[in-house]
């Protein structure tokens, strides 16, 4: 398995090409921004009928993660689905096949600013999570202390031989990381734009996500 | 002798006007009641005049309330030029008419107003029309409707703005059964094909052609320095060209794009000693400084306008008499179309000359010569109508009230252009428009339409219709960011670049923009801010403009002249150039395929002279690198032009002949289609345009919001879960026949028939010469492109001292 290796607080943490975050000692992978629903959401609001199919490419990619990682815990770090009505009218094969993955071991659901609410699945409702001083929640907070987050989708763009490269990416500093968006219909922020360019330290490295995963410092984003 | 008896008034005024009406003229009156005719007429043949005419008497005969002629020309700034020239006979002849345009840049309480009090002859574009038919009023607004005049049929027919406009049609022949149309057209190859477009069969439409003028005075420009061996600037012709401009009264210089024109204006300005007033004009400035242009063009300040495709269409410059083309013209009616741009007096030849940007160019040049003399135009077959205009059309329909699918399916089958089309397609499209035409179904409740009891089409949600309002239109914007000058409360507009392109930019890059050298400063709210800066050689500007490939007419008539040595009319140069590759080679013909290799400098080199134009044979690059791949033959990189493809290896292709087989070549491109930029970018298009996506509306355009994303990750996800999707059959469809242009090639195969002629060379031969100083020019993809990235990306780690 392809990763990279960082520490937050003296806790060891890996970074995964899909986007995942895995805590070993902890036994703990954690994915932020699935959005499911959001082809359902959508359509239901009249603004766009895109092909149903993103519940069950997200489904995949996690499935193949927990598999691979066999991990004890699961930690949704919020936005998991595109908005509370979603969660609620997930189609049966697709509850049925969470339910499946929720059997032998522990799932966290953190509440985001499309989900605060979500009902009806298994799993635990949280706002935020501590643990070992890691902080889990969905979006970045000014206190200081040592946070994983999501919320902000962020991308990072490199020029490399007059080819533009853009990728989803961990952003990592020596306090923070914000998680890219795991789900198959999300886009992202640049993360030499504001509002990340401010919430990050000047010193942070992306992580950029794909079929291998490179680290890159943020300065160097065009 | 053909004869209409003009009304008294019309008769007086073209008496004093000492004009007689022309033969087109009176045919096209005589036809006037017909419900559909097409005139073929040269420009400066009072075409648009004799469009209108048949509206100016019947308007003046009878007291008419209400509209009684549309009027649609590809361009809006024509819209604005027409009612100009319109208003000359209105007011002279005191007639009352009202006429009014109606284009995007029209204000919305005017659009409103014209909506309820529309003015008896409306001008407007093909987008602006149907977005007319999407209202309700639209029943009462047409009511009446007498004439539709459609100009410059013959650009609208190849884009999918002639499907939208004659789907737009279909409509409003349902709404007013009288409505008679013209179409209004340059000289082109194939008159029954466009009679075709408007009108169900080509009996119902009588093709009236207008006596051409006088043949063109058209050569290739004598240069004091030959042509360079490689290259599209034309610079070594600059000198002769300023020569050209100093002894003309007003010159167009045209280019093939628009990167070639800002090159090309920025040394002419270099070498300007006489200080001749020269500008540029191009789609890619901004709006204020092409109006500048075009104003200064009117007074006739100017002694040259830089330009491209922008100015191929309609405005008349009076005082133009000369255009030059530089660089081959890839295509010869395009050619003659822009001949026709000098002296738009109907008695005087017009005078154009070509400047070949490189030596095989001369080639190309002298071939597109003998052809418009000729007159051997090249067409694109007109093509039939795309289906995803026609989803866009149904739910235009659905906006402006109920509807049924079988009445809906019947009127459309009454346009040329959608005549064949199936009533399977014709479903397809319809369950698209209802709930996406997935394979899944998941949208049972959320339909996009719905089918009331009566079995009639309704918007379910009313409010849907704004949004399928905003979205109306087929041309495609391409990602663009605006560049402005670097100042305090907001710079000048210079112009727009592609995003990609300024995505490659880093600060202190330079790079030319209507004629000016500016320096990259940053990217803020997504505008590009620049500084200006004489000091620095530009970096190419590789924005925006076609690149068009050599039609196929051409490339045949190229082949042809190989064949026959018709040698006569090169430069001694070229000849012996030519003679060369003969004695050495051989020299590529049409009935076969010629391929060479040879070995230089540690790589085995493969020439495959297809003449396929320089999209197929960039395809035909990939595919053959993906065979190469497959055989374990190490291939490293290729370069297309519109002749040959040039590839390079490490290892020896002992025989090209295999690799030929026109079914493995076929199956390589579905394998690598379905991965590729380009079907992803064609894609981009259709989606857009079927309205599964929102077009990019400025404005609203990157709000800078995380929820949208990628039409990319829609594509990707279609293939993998949907392969068989409505969109995806569109995609393919068009991308063969455009960017990717695999018809090209299976024409190529055609016609060689399976003669493939291998020469293995103990060097470079002189036709391929040329195609070593072009390598390297393009991009990698697949495993080597990541690579790349991680390479680059440790780099710049341990350059930031991060590992």
């Amino acid at each position: 398995m392809n990763y990279f290796k960082f520490s937050i607080s003296e806790n060891e943490l890996l970074a995964l090409p899909s986007g995942a975050l895995w805590w070993p000692d902890q036994s703990i992978l954690c994915v932020s921004d699935l959005h499911f629903g959001k082809s359902n959401r959508l359509a239901r609001k009249g603004q766009s009928w895109m092909p149903p199919y993103e519940n069950q490419d997200t489904l995949l990619r996690l499935e193949k993660d927990l598999d691979a990682t066999n991990t004890k815990k699961i930690i949704c770090l919020g936005d998991s689905f595109d908005d509370n009505e979603a969660s609620r009218s997930l189609p049966p094969d697709e509850v049925l096949w969470i339910t499946k993955m929720q059997t032998r071991r522990e799932w966290i659901w953190i509440s985001g600013n499309h989900d605060p609410s979500p009902k009806n699945l298994g799993g635990t409702f949280l706002e935020s999570l501590e643990i070992e001083k890691l902080n889990f929640q969905h979006i970045a907070s000014s206190k200081k202390r040592f946070e994983i987050s999501g919320h902000y989708h962020p991308k990072i763009r490199v020029r490399v031989k007059h080819q533009s490269f853009t990728k989803r990416c961990f952003l990592v500093d020596d306090k923070r990381v914000i998680m890219p968006a795991y789900g198959t219909y999300t886009g992202g922020l640049y993360c030499n734009r504001d509002p990340l360019r401010s919430i990050m330290n000047q010193n942070s490295i992306a992580l950029m996500t794909g079929k291998e995963i490179y680290p890159i410092p943020i300065s160097k984003a065009n | 002798m053909l004869k209409y008896d003009l009304p008294k008034k019309f008769k007086n005024w073209i008496e004093t006007k000492n004009w007689v009406l022309r033969p087109h003229q009176i045919e096209v009156l005589n036809n006037s009641k017909r419900q559909s005719q097409l005139l073929i007429a040269p420009t400066g043949s009072g075409k648009t005049l004799s469009g209108f005419l048949p509206t100016l008497i019947e308007l003046d005969s009878v007291k008419f309330s209400g509209l009684h002629t549309i009027y649609v020309s590809p361009l809006k700034a024509l819209a604005a030029d027409i009612k100009r020239n319109l208003m000359i006979p209105i007011e002279e002849m005191g007639l009352n008419i009202r006429v009014e345009d109606r284009t995007g840049d029209t204000k919305a309480a005017t659009k409103r107003r014209q909506r309820v009090d529309p003015p008896h002859i409306l001008l407007t574009t093909p987008e602006s029309l149907a977005l007319l038919v999407s209202f309700p009023e639209s029943k009462v607004l047409f009511a009446n409707l007498e004439r539709i005049v459609i100009d410059e049929i013959h650009a609208l027919v190849e884009s999918k703005r002639g499907h939208q406009l004659v789907l737009a049609i279909s409509r409003l022949q349902s709404l007013c059964t009288n409505l008679r149309k013209i179409g209004l057209s340059a000289t082109v190859e194939n008159p029954n094909e466009i009679a075709q477009f408007i009108s169900k069969n080509e009996a119902s439409c009588p093709i009236i052609f207008a006596k051409t003028g006088i043949e063109p005075d058209i050569s290739m420009l004598q240069t004091k320095v030959s042509p360079p061996w490689s290259g599209a600037g034309a610079t070594y012709a600059i000198p002769d060209v300023l020569e050209k401009v100093s002894s003309h009264k007003t010159t167009l210089i045209f280019h093939n794009t628009r990167a070639q024109a800002e090159i090309f204006f920025h040394n002419l300005w270099l070498n300007n000693n006489k200080n001749l007033p020269i500008a540029i004009h191009h789609g890619s400035l901004s709006l204020e400084q092409r109006k500048r242009v075009e104003a200064a063009i009117n007074r006739g300040e100017l002694r040259a306008i830089v330009c491209t495709g922008t100015l191929d269409l309609g405005i008349d410059w009076n005082d133009v008499d000369l255009v030059i083309q530089v660089g081959a013209p890839k295509n010869i009616k395009r050619l003659v179309q822009r001949i026709g741009r000098a002296n738009h007096t109907y008695n005087a030849p017009s005078k154009a000359i070509v400047v070949p940007a490189n030596k095989f160019e001369i080639i190309e040049c002298q071939a597109a010569l003998e052809a418009v003399k000729d007159k051997d135009l090249d067409g694109e077959t007109v093509q039939t109508g795309s289906l995803d205009v026609l989803c866009q059309h149904i739910l235009i329909v659905a906006c402006a009230g109920k509807i049924h699918p079988t009445k809906l399916f019947k009127e459309i089958k009454k346009v040329g252009a959608y005549k064949n089309l199936t009533k399977h397609d014709f479903k397809e499209c319809l369950r698209f428009c209802i709930d996406g035409g997935y394979a899944l179904k998941r949208y049972e409740q959320w339909h996009r339409l719905k089918i009331d009891n009566a079995g009639n089409l309704v918007l379910r949600d009313p409010r849907t219709s704004n949004r399928i309002r905003m979205n109306v239109g087929t041309i495609q914007d391409t990602d663009t960011l605006k560049v402005k000058t670097h100042r305090r409360g907001g710079g000048k507009a210079l112009g727009e670049i592609e995003e990609a392109f300024a995505a490659s930019l880093t600060k202190g890059d330079t790079f030319l923009i209507g004629g000016k050298i500016v320096r990259f400063e940053n990217l803020r709210e997504m505008v590009v801010e620049v500084t200006q800066n004489a000091n620095k050689q530009p970096k190419i500007a590789t924005f925006m403009g076609t690149k068009f490939a050599t039609s196929t007419k051409l490339s045949d008539r190229i082949l042809d002249n190989f064949q026959n040595e018709h040698w006569d009319d090169l430069p001694a140069d070229t000849v012996s150039w030519l003679n060369k590759q003969k004695e050495f080679s051989e020299l590529p013909v049409k009935n076969s395929l010629l391929v060479e290799t040879f070995f230089r400098k540690s790589r085995h080199y493969m020439v495959v002279y297809s003449f396929a134009g320089r999209n197929a044979n960039q395809t035909l690059g990939l595919i053959l690198s993906k065979r190469l791949e497959e055989l374990e033959l190490a291939p490293l990189g290729f370069v297309a032009n519109d002749y040959a493809t040039l590839l390079w290896g490490l290892k020896k292709v002992q025989n090209p002949i295999e690799l030929f087989n026109s079914n493995a070549i076929e199956l390589g491109l579905d394998n690598w289609l379905s991965g590729n930029a380009l079907m992803k970018r064609t894609f981009k298009a259709v989606a857009t345009v079927s309205g599964l996506i929102d077009r990019n509306l400025p404005g609203l355009k990157k709000s800078g919001r995380q929820t949208t994303f990628s039409s990319d990750i829609l594509y990707d996800t279609l293939v993998k879960y949907d392969p068989g999707h409505l969109l995806l059959k569109i995609t393919k469809d068009e991308a063969m026949k455009g960017l990717i242009d695999f018809n090209r090639i299976k024409e190529m195969f055609d016609r060689i028939d399976n003669n493939i002629k291998h020469i293995d060379l103990p060097h470079v031969s002189p036709l391929a010469a040329p195609m070593l100083l072009e390598m390297g020019t393009v991009p990698i993809e697949g495993k080597a492109k990541e690579l790349i990235l991680k390479n680059e990306a440790s780099l710049l780690m341990k350059e930031a001292g991060l590992v």
